[in-house]
């Protein structure tokens, strides 16, 4: 490497005189790197606008439509009649109320397990790889085994968990069920929270919590008073994905309960709008308001909570 | 720091504790694949009559052969798209200055965000008038357009931290561009691109809402979507065993990737979110 090294020395010099004559051709560098730029960016921006935008765009058209797939020939505009039939219908408000219990019993929950997890993981003195090998498994495992794996457990005749508690059959309750979705989730996902959290506490200076031990703060105090303040960011961007991520929930409750026992959430009342009621408009209507939802909550989170929005900062 | 004994037992517990709750799930279902048909109501954690019949069972069926080579053949070419894609961005993101930036990021971050279902209407839609329904590139495209953004931001990420000065020095030193380039920025982005390539393709891996909406029969739907489905090797059985060993089949990749790439996984997940 310094036989590498000793010939730039020399033209490191000479770069103040270059500097001069380079600044002459800026506006023209500048130009051509502008145009390498959006080159580079064209084909990315190009597939994620045609998955996107243009469906969006698309489902925005349909849901102003009456639209049943078994008689495609009978499509009329009919406005926002979609929207009043979806706004009006009970459905959808108890699938908006089962998807908000979800998201916020759970996330709560994981941000707890997943604080504790990431602590553990900072502070253990030993044996950190294996348990950051163990829970990357439910991080990276098909969301669609993990919930076989619950549902059979929950089975009775089949699960050992039904068998330890008498025969339960939970999956047949709506309280019970809902709470096994929340369970299946937050196995699921704890990881992930856990894993943003460990890099957020590695963020906060061991001196700090050197100085405070000294001055003789208590480990809680210490954790209140120095560790969670400074990972405010952390913890919010952790928070916004995953909240945003539970609200969008389908394959669990498909795959525990398929929505029966009045545990079906948006997303699954979208999905059984097109592809059991086939109404087009319908589900369209569904699919917007989904939409409307995320951004109402992402929002918030940006602008009320003050959660940096990763990448803003760039 | 010397750590006594009792809390050397702490920590030990918890650490345990953490394993164990993150496993048991897996080890059920591994548990299950490998009961004999007589035993798998016992209700058992470990089976008292291991066999091998659920795995020969669905691998004889084309139902799950021809959803593990969809899986595979999908999963494989949407994440060299996307890393490809993606990596071009990136760099263009990390090391250049052009107007439309923060328009791209905040692209990404809409996509990441955005609900599925949501797409799942239009794209039906859409890819019945196309012609690509039920096809390989119906699914790779939308998986293409979301490992996108994750691709983007974990790739910027890391170029970030790449020594881009090397590649000057290079220059200087006479190697080509193209020299300079494959010999000196190619095997440090490498890792990079490695790790962004695992994240993408356990997304796509993992996803089922799209492949039990875009496909409908055997030609491109993919395990999750299939076993989804199953009905079992004969109608008088639940597929229990066999969705189970099925489960179990394609979680493999899963751990592999875990054990050997712990670390990559780790650092690929946080760089993106925490450093902005």
């Amino acid at each position: 490497m310094t036989v590498h090294a000793e010939p730039t020395t020399p033209v490191a010099t000479g770069t103040p005189a270059q500097t001069g004559h380079r600044r002459r051709h800026l506006s023209e560098g500048a130009r051509a790197e502008r145009r390498l730029g959006w080159l580079l960016c064209a084909p990315a921006v190009i597939v994620m606008i045609a998955v996107t935008a243009y469906p969006i765009a698309y489902a925005v058209y349909l849901s102003l439509e009456r639209y049943d797939l078994r008689f495609p020939k009978q499509a009329k505009f009919v406005g926002f009649s979609n929207y009043g039939a979806v706004l009006s219908s009970p459905y959808w408000w108890h699938a908006l109320l089962v998807t908000l219990i979800i998201t916020v019993v759970s996330v709560a929950i994981e941000l707890v397990l997943g604080m504790l997890l990431a602590l553990l993981m900072h502070r253990t003195p030993f044996g950190r790889g294996t348990v950051r090998t163990a829970i990357l498994v439910p991080y990276g495992i098909v969301t669609v085994v993990a919930a076989f794996s619950w549902q059979y457990a929950w089975t009775p005749s089949t699960g050992y968990l039904s068998a330890m508690l008498n025969n339960a059959a939970p999956l047949t309750h709506y309280g019970q069920a809902i709470a096994v979705i929340i369970l299946a989730e937050v196995w699921k996902t704890t990881p992930f929270m856990a894993l943003l959290l460990m890099a957020g506490l590695a963020l906060v200076p061991e001196d700090l919590q050197k100085a405070a031990k000294v001055d003789g703060a208590t480990a809680w105090q210490r954790f209140t008073r120095i560790t969670l303040p400074l990972m405010k960011p952390a913890i919010l961007v952790a928070l916004l994905f995953r909240t945003l991520d539970a609200f969008r929930i389908f394959d669990n409750i498909f795959i525990l309960t398929a929505g029966g026992n009045n545990t079906y959430s948006v997303s699954i009342l979208g999905y059984d709008n097109l592809f059991t009621a086939l109404n087009l408009g319908i589900g369209s209507a569904i699919s917007i308001l989904i939409f409307l939802c995320v951004a109402i909550i992402a929002f918030l989170f940006i602008r009320g909570f003050g959660a940096a929005a990763p990448g803003s900062s760039k | 720091m010397a750590t006594t004994v009792k809390q050397k037992a702490g920590w030990g517990t918890a650490n345990t504790v953490a394993v164990i709750l993150a496993l048991v799930p897996v080890l059920w279902i591994v548990s299950l694949s490998f009961k004999d048909p007589s035993t798998i109501t016992d209700a058992t954690f470990w089976p008292k009559k291991w066999t091998f019949q659920n795995y020969r069972g669905i691998f004889k069926t084309s139902e799950f052969t021809h959803a593990l080579i969809n899986s595979i053949g999908i999963a494989l070419i949407a994440t060299l798209i996307a890393v490809v894609l993606a990596s071009m961005a990136a760099y263009a993101v990390a090391r250049l200055t052009f107007p439309g930036k923060s328009v791209l990021i905040g692209m990404s971050l809409l996509i990441a965000m955005f609900p599925a279902i949501s797409l799942v209407t239009p794209l039906f839609n859409i890819e019945r008038t196309l012609g690509l329904f039920d096809t390989w590139p119906g699914l790779i495209i939308p998986y293409v357009a979301f490992g996108l953004p994750l691709g983007i931001y974990t790739l910027s990420a890391f170029f970030r931290e790449i020594p881009w000065e090397l590649e000057k020095a290079a220059k200087i030193d006479g190697a080509t561009p193209f020299q300079a380039f494959t010999r000196v920025i190619a095997p440090l982005a490498a890792p990079g691109m490695f790790t962004t390539a695992i994240l993408v393709f356990i997304f796509c891996w993992n996803d089922f809402l799209f492949a039990i909406s875009l496909t409908s029969t055997t030609n491109a739907r993919t395990v999750p979507a299939a076993i989804g489905f199953f009905t079992g090797s004969s109608q008088f059985e639940a597929p229990t065993g066999s969705i189970s060993a099925a489960a179990v089949v394609i979680t493999i990749p899963i751990i592999v990737f875990v054990l050997l790439f712990q670390r990559r996984i780790v650092a690929g997940l946080t760089s993106g979110a925490v450093k902005g």
